[in-house]
């Protein structure tokens, strides 16, 4: 009986948080359509609801209806795996993220390398849905993306170790305490730069969308994906990115952290200032969508073994070193 | 403990069964992903234990990293191609004897181990160790691997730096007639360099130089 209340108590909280993940996921793709409209000053999703607020919904329910094709070449199983695998993978990180000091799921010692395994295996879903389809232009790019994703985590890895130098901790929440005084964004502003172009390779967004590049693979790994499948590509995606933005706001923003430490600002709840970062970042992602074209291949492989990794490990040992020689080291 | 008891059973039933589908599966793609359903079995244990860093490093560097690059390489081969030629065409066998030796081998390192676990308990006495328990195993890894042992540990990085420069001057070769960007050269042409204005007379015409 009381293991049964245990795990009803567990299951309520993860509802609590999969939820408005899910809700905000779908407001998200709203969001991200409504700010690239504007920028090329189209009005964008303005029909259904108030503002086109419930396109997504609409959209959504668009997807359930279709039918779902399943190619006869292909390998069926891992075919209908792939999807599945990243949604999951996108949905089974947030179980870390601290919306305040006591508002986490799962408070763990590793959380921050909690959060790069997961998001390190979300290359899974690409490949396995490029590989099962048995199709050309979805194993041009499930590999094209294999290679980027792989590259590019390399740097994000990097750039998490100098933000671990100067907390000494792996904790998300020690994370977000140790930025008290200052957000890691002021001291360590380049690497907040870097790791935001990262973050853009690592979940194929522009400009660094070439494993679905429409104009060269059709649609890359998803082109055989139909219906409720493809829906769930896409969600997955949306909610890689969104927590990409939340690992932004961790690691750089302060996470749930107020910015002014002074009274009407300190009443107001963590979760509210997280979100309100996590917005910041992604409504950076969608400009970037709509004013940069997209990279070439060579180029996006260059950027980031020849100038990403090379300045990150230098920031490193600068990091090391200036933290050494002034006695900042965090000792615990 | 009973929950604690489930969850060790279940994962390494599935990281048993996953290891011997490795090697039991006649597709090399099935193989590759069911080594890493070992892989996340073997650091659920690992986390079950308290091993969170390992558990959490082995998910990052063997499943995040080299089982990609694994699935890449197998996904290139010609699959179908592959099958006729090593179990059909393979009637033969010459990979048994070694095989045989070396999993003897293994089998008997297995039962020293296991011996010494059993009849030498003090050999694996947790106050013998190293590690203080005190502190999080991320912090006491650190300690051992950065102060007690810093210059193993910077011998076994020079190690693999000198196999990684290895790999790439073995693989590496400069192919010629190859057309090649210079970005720096692209980028600080100036106008001066690419546009020349000239004066066409009517009817005489230009001559350009290629």
């Amino acid at each position: 009986m009381e293991y049964l209340s245990i795990v009803f108590q567990e299951v309520y909280k993860i509802l609590f948080l999969l939820v408005p993940v899910l809700v905000s996921v779908a407001m998200i793709v709203w969001l991200d359509r409504r700010v690239w409209a504007f920028v090329q000053k189209r009005q964008g999703p303005n029909v259904v609801g108030p503002f086109g607020l419930l396109q997504s919904l609409a959209d959504a329910l668009k997807y359930i209806f279709k039918e779902i094709i399943i190619p006869s070449s292909s390998n069926k199983v891992i075919f209908i795996l792939a999807p599945i695998v990243t949604m999951t993978l996108a949905l089974i990180a947030w179980a870390v993220i601290p919306f305040s000091a006591t508002q986490v799921l799962a408070d763990i010692n590793v959380g921050i390398l909690y959060l790069f395994a997961v998001s390190s295996l979300g290359v899974y879903g690409i490949i396995m849905g490029g590989w099962a389809s048995n199709s050309k232009y979805p194993f041009l790019g499930a590999i094209r993306s294999a290679a980027q994703m792989v590259s590019y985590e390399v740097s994000i890895g990097v750039i998490i170790i100098n933000v671990l130098l100067c907390v000494g901790s792996l904790n998300l929440n020690d994370i977000v305490i140790a930025q008290q005084n200052m957000w890691f964004v002021i001291p360590l502003f380049p690497m907040f730069v870097i790791f935001f172009i990262s973050a853009l390779a690592e979940t194929n967004r522009p400009p660094f969308d070439l494993p679905e590049a429409e104009a060269e693979l059709v649609a890359g790994y998803q082109t055989e994906y139909s219906g409720m499948m493809y829906a769930m590509f896409w969600l997955g995606e949306y909610a890689n990115i969104l927590l990409m933005c939340a690992m932004g706001a961790i690691l750089f923003l302060g996470g749930w952290m107020s910015p002014i430490d002074v009274y009407p600002f300190t009443l107001v709840p963590g979760a509210i200032w997280l979100i309100l970062k996590i917005l910041l970042l992604f409504i950076l992602f969608a400009l970037v969508k709509a004013i940069v074209p997209r990279y070439r291949y060579d180029q996006l492989m260059r950027l980031g073994w020849k100038i990403f990794l090379p300045l990150s490990l230098t920031w490193v040992v600068l990091t090391a070193s200036y933290l050494f020689y002034f006695n900042l080291l965090p000792v615990n | 403990m009973i929950a604690h008891a489930i969850f060790f059973y279940t994962f390494s039933i599935i990281a048993v069964v996953s290891a011997i589908m490795v090697t039991a599966s006649k597709n090399t793609v099935h193989s590759v992903f069911f080594l890493i359903l070992d892989f996340i079995s073997i650091s659920c244990l690992f986390i079950m234990i308290g091993a969170e860093f390992l558990g959490m490093i082995m998910l990052i560097v063997y499943v995040g990293a080299v089982a990609v690059l694994f699935l890449f390489v197998v996904m290139m081969l010609n699959v179908a191609q592959q099958k006729n030629q090593w179990f059909a065409g393979q009637t033969t066998s010459k990979h048994i004897p070694v095989g045989l030796i070396i999993s003897t081998l293994i089998f008997f390192e297995i039962i020293i181990v296991i011996g010494g676990w059993k009849y030498k308990p003090e050999i694996f006495d947790i106050n013998n160790s190293l590690a203080n328990t005190s502190v999080s195993n991320t912090h006491s890894l650190g300690q051992v691997l950065y102060t007690d042992y810093i210059h193993v540990f910077q011998i076994s990085g020079m190690i693999l730096l000198v196999a990684m420069v290895g790999a790439i001057v073995l693989t590496f070769r400069q192919r010629s007639g190859v057309k090649k960007q210079s970005y720096i050269k692209q980028i600080s042409r100036e106008r001066a360099e690419g546009v020349e204005v000239l004066e066409v007379q009517s009817n005489k015409g230009v001559k350009i130089d290629d």
